[in-house]
């Protein structure tokens, strides 16, 4: 093959996994703009972990995930994939676990954001953060704060939760390190606890 | 989970005397700030005024670079470097065993993916447009992307096309069997997909040096690369391990540290850099892909006679540590059996396909399909129970690998096939079952009426540490002193690097067991204050590291002694520990850490070398490797036929751990292990298309979820490794190697299909005719 071509997709994306094209740069530079994400948000308001915490100079098109993470210090919910896959992101969205990454940090504005941090705080997941450690279910522990809120999530809906049920219910969560065994030990040590508790 | 020990061991009961020491079950010394989302990983970095970097990949497979234009990125408002090859003051290459990858590509690129240039920006998406707008114009070029068509074509890199050609020849060349069996074997590439992307943050230095923050698995072999490509000294380049999310091997080769660097320096400001997902799968090597040919031939009694193999890894573009990789393939293609003759002829290729190199079990995972589903094709031949033929080939202490080496270590592969054996069969499946339990799962697609059950058996072995002649060492330093509450406390300094296996709990259980102290303290680990630990790889670092901080700890007692003496006025040779005192043994009087420490600290460091091995000769014999590790899995799986789907029961194991140091570690290792071994059998695979990388996202590359991890039942089996400290072995890669080839054995013995593949694809199993059941089965039920 000899035909020269500036490799690049039609939205300028030069990455790989994308054929290449001969988009012209400054086309390419004007179908950005109209995406918007350079547009600035203005500042505005969310709502996370039951304070209110003021966002300012953001792009419209960050995530929650990111706005959390690089712009309010809250880095315990995190970025395996950032794209829906892996609920290292989880975190609360008025009481609704989501993953963060694929929520725009403005379609947040007005709901009640709540992080690993917040569960942590509140100590409502305390037996369930225990009962990971004892069993070993925290390894490299970059899945560990999403299992932590959705597993707190899961046990709080349905605290009898049958294995088959759990399993479903987690395998949103990846976790590459324990292949899961020690965490779903753990989950069916705090269901034991808590029924026993509740007796 | 049932945890027994193999006839051939009693359980020491060390650690008793504390409760955290070695052999208890201590607690991660990291685990508290991991589960409350505390703890900083690397991508967690943030400094004020920090940029953001981004790589330019190739979106070609190979091409000339005509030309590279960074101007249009320039021009985007918030960018603030563009660094390209021209901008590498030092050496314009890096790697791990011969420097033959370029920092950034200049003339050429040699596989998707492969980085171009590098961008730093105040916010994350600047980075991202810059580098889209930075004009490169490339002139496509055929890839080369068939390893056995690479070794016939012109060379695709100026050191050729072969990175390693490695024959084995071994005892009578010419012996034959009475029964001969023969196959060929296919792996595809596997993904390490950890969790935690690659990311880091550099600093640029007051010295003109520069601070880097990464995840690693080598912190000293990362900064003498980075060093050599700045053109610095290596003492201004610093290294500071943060916070790991997994490795598996994919964070032994440099992937953005020298990018980082170079932003950092050119801009002056801290610059942190985040792979995406998808960056990441073009951001480390991979496992290799493997072609292989095997015939095995065995006496009609069932003794193997010979094993010859023909193994073709396919390197991609660069070498990273494919030469280490087809060693071990060369030396365990025979698997854990006693082989008297072999020939085995391994390759490891250059191609325009992604650089594979480390990856969890090392070359032997690929070569255990081989001779895993040769042994039960050789049983079927024989008609001989499967299980039967593997324990009676065993390999047992002072047998030969085929490397001529006399295994002088433990052992016990009979002990870890009958321990896996041992475990109950799950009940078999039942009309009530729930439908998301059959293949298929939540997509409740299969009916009870077309489950296949199949069970399988694989056994494995691989070496520990560092083998054919590699200077292989961990440096560890301790110190001991009165802590701020008057407690001793003592304080660990190495460049270990935990990257989740928990190493950090280990460092800890060892000082409380050899001094007696509550209180251990672990230094960050980093280049700038302690030698190299080694790389977190080869499952060595619990001999290892773990041998260095015992032996400094010993060094420390003798210390310890000595100022006994002195105090006393009595030779050292009177004297003895006794859990943290110093005892007089004519007089009985007794000397404590505190009255031993009022003088001021202790301090001692030790550089663990582990017994050297050598190279392999020309017919590749040699006592190349310190040790093995051997595991056996049974596996049992539910299949869909028609569907092509397949659902993984149980496995069950016996592994040899030589001593679990930390029964729940060595559990969590082993289960993590097992599911990477599933998700190679049935569903992880970087699909290639002419090089192409098709599936870079958790959407299309499958790592296995809690919905496809089966139960596990695991048996240590515990048989002291000589030579290792407090008997153990490493456990991380054993339970990675034989448990997907058990999968794949179980799926033949319900479908009667050959499957010679792995991953086995659904459309393996439902567009394929079902071969003849007498050829591919005959696995216990
Ligand atoms: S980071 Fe959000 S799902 Fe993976
Ligand atoms: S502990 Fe490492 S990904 Fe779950």
């Amino acid at each position: 093959m000899t035909s020269r071509e500036v490799a690049r997709s039609p939205d300028g994306c030069q990455e790989p996994g994308e054929e290449a094209s001969d988009a012209p740069a400054d086309e390419v530079a004007g179908a950005y703009e109209l995406a918007g994400a350079y547009e600035l948000a203005g500042a505005y308001e969310l709502h996370v972990n039951g304070t209110v915490r003021t966002v300012e100079d953001a792009w419209l098109g960050e995530s929650l995930l990111y706005v959390l993470r690089e712009r309010l210090g809250l880095s315990g919910a995190k970025n395996a994939c950032e794209q829906g896959e892996c609920g290292s992101c989880s975190v609360l969205l008025d009481d609704v676990v989501v993953c963060a990454c694929c929520v725009l940090a403005v379609d947040a504005i007005g709901s009640h954001v709540e992080t690993v941090e917040g569960v942590t705080e509140r100590g409502v997941a305390a037996d369930v953060q225990a009962a990971l450690l004892a069993a070993g279910g925290v390894q490299c522990g970059f899945c560990t704060p999403g299992f932590v809120v959705a597993v707190y999530d899961l046990l709080r809906r349905r605290p009898d939760a049958g294995e088959l049920e759990v399993r479903e219910a987690l395998s949103g969560n990846l976790c590459r390190c324990t292949g899961y065994g020690r965490i779903l030990e753990a989950v069916r040590t705090v269901q034991e606890e808590r029924s026993g508790a509740a007796v | 989970m049932p945890r027994s020990s193999a006839p051939t061991v009693t359980r020491p009961r060390a650690g008793a005397r504390l409760g955290a020491g070695v052999g208890a079950d201590a607690a991660r010394p990291d685990g508290v700030p991991k589960a409350r989302g505390e703890f900083a990983f690397s991508s967690d970095l943030w400094m004020d005024g920090m940029l953001w970097g981004k790589t330019l990949r190739s979106p070609h497979v190979s091409a000339r670079i005509v030309a590279v234009d960074p101007s249009p990125a320039l021009a985007i408002p918030g960018v603030r470097a563009v660094v390209t090859a021209a901008d590498v003051p030092g050496r314009p290459t890096y790697g791990l065993e011969v420097p033959d990858q370029p920092v950034f590509a200049s003339e050429v690129v040699r596989y998707h993916g492969e980085p171009v240039a590098a961008v730093a920006a105040d916010h994350p998406e600047a980075a991202r447009a810059a580098a889209r707008a930075i004009e490169v114009v490339y002139e496509p070029l055929e890839p080369v992307v068939d390893a056995e068509r690479a070794l016939e074509a012109p060379p695709l890199h100026p050191d050729g096309n072969l990175f390693r050609h490695l024959v084995i020849r071994h005892g009578d060349l010419e012996a034959t069997g009475d029964v001969v069996v023969e196959g060929s074997y296919v792996v595809g590439m596997q993904d390490q997909a950890f969790m935690g992307p690659e990311s880091g943050l550099a600093v640029p230095a007051e010295d003109g040096g520069i601070d880097l923050y990464v995840a690693t698995q080598w912190l000293h072999v990362d900064r003498d690369q980075i060093a050599e490509s700045l053109g610095m000294p290596p003492e201004r380049v610093r290294l500071h391990l943060a916070g790991v999310g997994g490795a598996f091997g994919g964070r032994e080769d440099v992937s953005l540290q020298i990018h980082l660097c170079l932003l950092a320096l050119g801009t002056g400001r801290p610059v942190k850099m985040v792979y995406s997902r998808d960056e990441s799968f073009f951001g480390h090597v991979h496992r290799h892909p493997a072609k292989m040919w095997f015939r095995h031939h065995a006496t009609r009694g069932g003794d193997l006679v010979k094993v010859e193999a023909r193994i073709v890894l396919d390197g991609g573009a660069y070498l990273s540590s494919s030469n280490a990789v087809v060693s071990n393939a060369a030396c365990f293609a025979p698997g854990p059996y006693r082989v008297p003759n072999a020939l085995i002829d391994a390759y490891a290729v250059r191609t325009n396909n992604p650089p594979c190199g480390a990856m969890r079990g090392f070359g032997a995972v690929q070569v255990c399909y081989g001779h895993e589903a040769q042994m039960d094709k050789l049983a079927a031949a024989l008609g001989m129970d499967p299980v039967e033929l593997r324990l009676r080939n065993a390999l047992e202490r002072f047998d030969r690998l085929v490397t001529g080496q006399v295994l002088t270590g433990a052992v016990p592969v009979r002990e870890c096939i009958r321990a896996a054996m041992a475990h109950p069969l799950p009940p078999a499946p039942s009309p009530l079952d729930p439908p998301m339990a059959r293949p298929g799962g939540a997509g409740l697609t299969a009916d009870h009426a077309d489950v296949r059950r199949g069970v399988g058996v694989a056994v494995s072995v691989k070496n520990v540490a560092y083998s054919e002649g590699f200077d292989d060492y961990a440096t560890a330093r301790v110190r001991l002193e009165v802590g701020v509450g008057g407690e001793p406390v003592a304080t660990v300094v190495a460049a270990t690097a935990e990257v989740g296996q928990g190493f950090v709990t280990l460092a800890q259980q060892i000082v409380r067991e050899e001094l007696g102290v509550a209180g251990v303290l672990l230094a960050p680990a980093g280049t700038t204050d302690i030698g190299s630990a080694g790389s977190s790889s080869a499952s060595r670092q619990t001999w290892m590291s773990g041998g260095a901080i015992q032996l400094a700890c010993a060094a420390i007692r003798r210390q310890l002694i000595a100022r006994a003496a002195a105090s006393w006025g009595c030779a050292e040779s009177s004297l003895e520990w006794d859990a943290a005192e110093v005892v007089h043994e004519g007089t009985g009087e007794r000397l404590g850490l505190a009255a031993l420490l009022a003088h001021g600290a202790v301090e001692a460091e030790h550089e663990y070398h582990h017994r050297p091995t050598v190279p392999l000769d020309a017919d590749g014999q040699g006592d190349a490797h310190l040790s093995v590790m051997v595991a056996a899995h049974r596996a049992v799986v539910d299949v869909d036929p028609g569907l092509g789907l397949v659902k993984v029961v149980q496995v069950a194991t016996g592994q040899d751990v030589g001593r679990a140091l930390n029964p729940t570690q060595v559990t969590g290792q082993i289960e993590g292990g097992i599911a990477q071994g599933i998700g190679l059998a049935v569903m992880e695979e970087i699909v290639l298309d002419e090089g192409r990388v098709k599936n870079p996202s958790f959407t299309d590359y499958l790592v296995p979820t809690t919905l496809d991890m089966p139960a596990v039942a695991a048996t240590f089996v515990e048989e002291p490794e000589p030579d290792a400290p407090y008997g153990a072995k490493g456990v991380g890669e054993p339970p990675a190697i034989s448990s997907g080839p058990a999968v794949l054995a179980a799926i033949r013995d319900a479908t009667g299909m050959a499957l010679t593949r792995a991953p086995v694809r659904p459309e393996d199993i439902a567009l394929a005719g079902a071969a003849p059941l007498s050829v591919a089965s005959g696995q216990p039920r």
